[in-house]
């Protein structure tokens, strides 16, 4: 073996040359389809079915603690936490989102479920390290620019003077 | 009745919107849910989202974009009463419920729990 | 001379690969090549508190399986080669200071199995040492925990996304003794044509495999022909129809081969949840020393070329825009110690 020569029968093969753009066209035509219509229909029976449970907690905070709809909001974002905490727990969330995307995800439970889900993952760090320090690491860009947006809006009322009419009474 | 015919399909409708971010726009989770929250709170900003709450109920509260909905009235409120001051001071009042309960409940989930992959 | 054209190594008296270990996890034991592992896990913890105390448990098994199939002490090991997938290849490590010998930590992502195996051939055949085992691992939870999403998070997984394979493969290589023996391996390069999306990591790796693929054949001379099957480790249903257009646009006459990929392999893509396939350090490992070694023994396969296929970005390099370098590292795995009869210079 050593020392053979494999110059006698030397085939020398085109070298991959596509451009970026080229292969990423190329790959892109290779992919698998998104089957976009019916991961929409998922999304919305499950987005809607979520929100129809959290009429329903409102509407029982109404009728049972006699609150108008504003002083039930509340209770009522703290039990779909509440109730997205548990399914995250119980590790069935995940398989949930694999079938309903941003059905599971866009609801107020995806967000409770992005900071349970990383604080339990990274117990095994610790509770400062891992929990503390993780917890937001995917709820941290909703509350950010959450915050800087409502922010810029507030500075565009105070700027502008609009403060009077805004209802915040709603 | 008809307030559970609304909440599902409004509650629905935002979710198909963000479905179209993931699938067509192809932006993450995080993109996704950043870009919503801003949605909300433009359109509070704007006065528009109020109304959707008054006709839709928890279709419009559930989503993610109320929580830029509350924290657009959360600074509006403490701009009315205490000025200027008031955009930094009153973000957090209307959510510190949901953060709260997020943050709370999620840290006994860590303490009781283990990830099952 | 070990070198042989650019950059493949013919190795004048091939090594022999004495024995394996192979160890996976329940996803790996529910598809079609559950019965060729040594140790089939029920469950992704295995006893372990953290997902990574897991990986690393995973590895030490398939060292200690490798050994004990060897009849060799630990103590007799000369080196010990590996890497994975983790930040500073961490599961290795510890492996390697229960085994006690001395170690060589690499790097390759998902190439690391047959990236390990041709520098330990490469020992072996140089004279600078007598048994190596190399070696790698990974483990579905602690990659995703890293790279992508905590593990309990409910993101949606495109079609194009890849499993990672829960599980580890070691291999000892000696100078002497019974077994396969590692005819060739070619050192890859890193190939990067703009792929930016983590979850198409197949489209990412396929011209790194074209790149290697050609080069060995290249540089040995050998005709695809030559073997009876060509395996990429982890290209997946998206990626290894890509490779497959590429080498034959190239004109590589492939069909000359059974061209196949270790991710299509160890799972039934149909069945389980896995999106395009498997991926991860473990996926040609285990496949390779489990499954392919098994058919080489038996007589079914004579040579086989395994071309392990790795995805070098980090999460950083990512979030900060950059496309994803890959790479591919073929080692030439054949049944019979007399090739000079055959001739390595194909029909």
């Amino acid at each position: 073996m050593a020392g053979r020569d494999s110059g006698s029968k030397k085939t020398a093969y085109k070298p991959v040359s596509m451009s970026p753009k080229e292969y990423k066209a190329f790959a892109k035509s290779k992919e698998p389809p998104r089957s976009v219509l019916k991961n929409c229909l998922r999304a919305f029976l499950v987005g809607g079915f979520i929100c129809l449970i959290g009429q329903g907690v409102q509407n029982f905070f109404m009728k049972v603690f006699d609150m108008t709809a504003k002083d039930a909001g509340n209770p009522t974002v703290a039990i779909m936490i509440l109730l997205s905490v548990i399914l995250t727990s119980m590790g069935v969330y995940d398989k949930i989102a694999q079938w309903a995307g941003a059905g599971s995800a866009v609801p107020v439970t995806g967000f409770a479920n992005s900071m349970s889900s990383a604080a339990i993952e990274h117990r095994s760090e610790g509770l400062v390290l891992g929990v503390g320090s993780n917890m937001f690491k995917l709820a941290g860009s909703v509350i950010v620019f959450g915050v800087v947006a409502a922010f810029i809006v507030g500075i565009i009322y105070w700027v502008f003077g609009i403060g009077a009419w805004h209802d915040t009474s709603g | 009745m008809m307030d559970y015919v609304w909440a599902f399909l409004v509650g629905g409708a935002i979710c198909i919107f963000g479905q179209l971010l993931f699938d067509v726009a192809k932006l993450t989770p995080a993109h996704t849910m950043s870009l919503l929250v801003v949605l909300g709170a433009a359109a509070d900003g704007l006065g528009w989202y109020d109304p959707l709450i008054e006709f839709a109920g928890a279709g419009a509260t559930v989503p993610i974009t109320s929580f830029g909905n509350a924290l657009v009235h959360g600074a509006l409120t403490a701009l009315k009463e205490d000025g200027w001051i008031g955009v930094i001071t009153g973000i957090f009042q209307v959510t510190s419920a949901g953060v709260s309960a997020a943050i709370v409940f999620s840290f006994l989930a860590a303490l009781v729990v283990r990830p099952k992959g | 001379m070990i070198l042989q054209g650019r950059r493949t190594w013919v190795f004048p008296k091939p090594p022999v690969i004495i024995a394996t270990g192979t160890v996976v996890g329940p996803d790996e034991g529910e598809g079609p090549l559950a019965s060729e592992f040594d140790l089939v896990h029920p469950d992704l913890e295995i006893g372990q508190p953290s997902w990574e105390k897991s990986e690393r448990v995973l590895l030490e098994q398939a060292t200690d399986i490798a050994l004990q199939n060897a009849r060799l002490d630990k103590d007799k090991l000369d080196f010990f080669v590996g890497g994975d997938l983790m930040n500073q290849i961490i599961s290795n490590t510890f492996a390697a200071r229960t085994l006690g010998a001395p170690y060589l930590g690499m790097f390759g992502a998902c190439s690391t199995s047959m990236e390990s195996l041709a520098v330990a051939s490469l020992i072996v055949s140089s004279g600078a040492g007598n048994y190596v085992m190399a070696g790698t691992c990974s483990h579905n939870c602690t990659v995703e925990k890293q790279y992508r999403y905590p593990t309990e998070y409910g993101s949606q997984k495109p079609p194009t996304a890849q499993y990672t394979v829960t599980g580890a493969g070691a291999a000892i290589v000696s100078r002497d003794g019974e077994g396969p023996v590692i005819s060739a391996a070619t050192i890859g390069r890193i190939m990067d044509l703009g792929i930016k999306d983590p979850f198409s990591m197949g489209a990412a790796m396929a011209p790194a495999a074209v790149d290697t693929i050609q080069g060995h054949l290249q540089d040995t001379g050998r005709e695809p022909g030559y073997y009876d099957m060509i395996v990429t480790g982890d290209l997946a249903s998206v990626g290894h129809p890509i490779a497959a257009e590429l080498l034959q646009r190239n004109g590589v006459p492939m069909d000359q081969t059974d061209f196949k990929d270790c991710g299509l392999m160890i799972y039934d893509i149909q069945e389980q949840k896995v999106q395009a396939g498997g991926s991860g350090c473990a996926c040609s490992a285990v496949v390779t020393y489990g499954h392919l070694l098994r058919r080489i023994r038996s007589g079914e396969l004579k040579r086989v070329l395994i071309v392990a296929t790795g995805a070098l970005l980090s999460p950083l390099s990512y979030q900060q825009g950059e496309s994803i370098p890959c790479i591919a590292h073929a080692v030439a795995i054949e049944a019979s110690p007399n090739i000079e009869e055959q001739g390595g210079m194909g029909s």
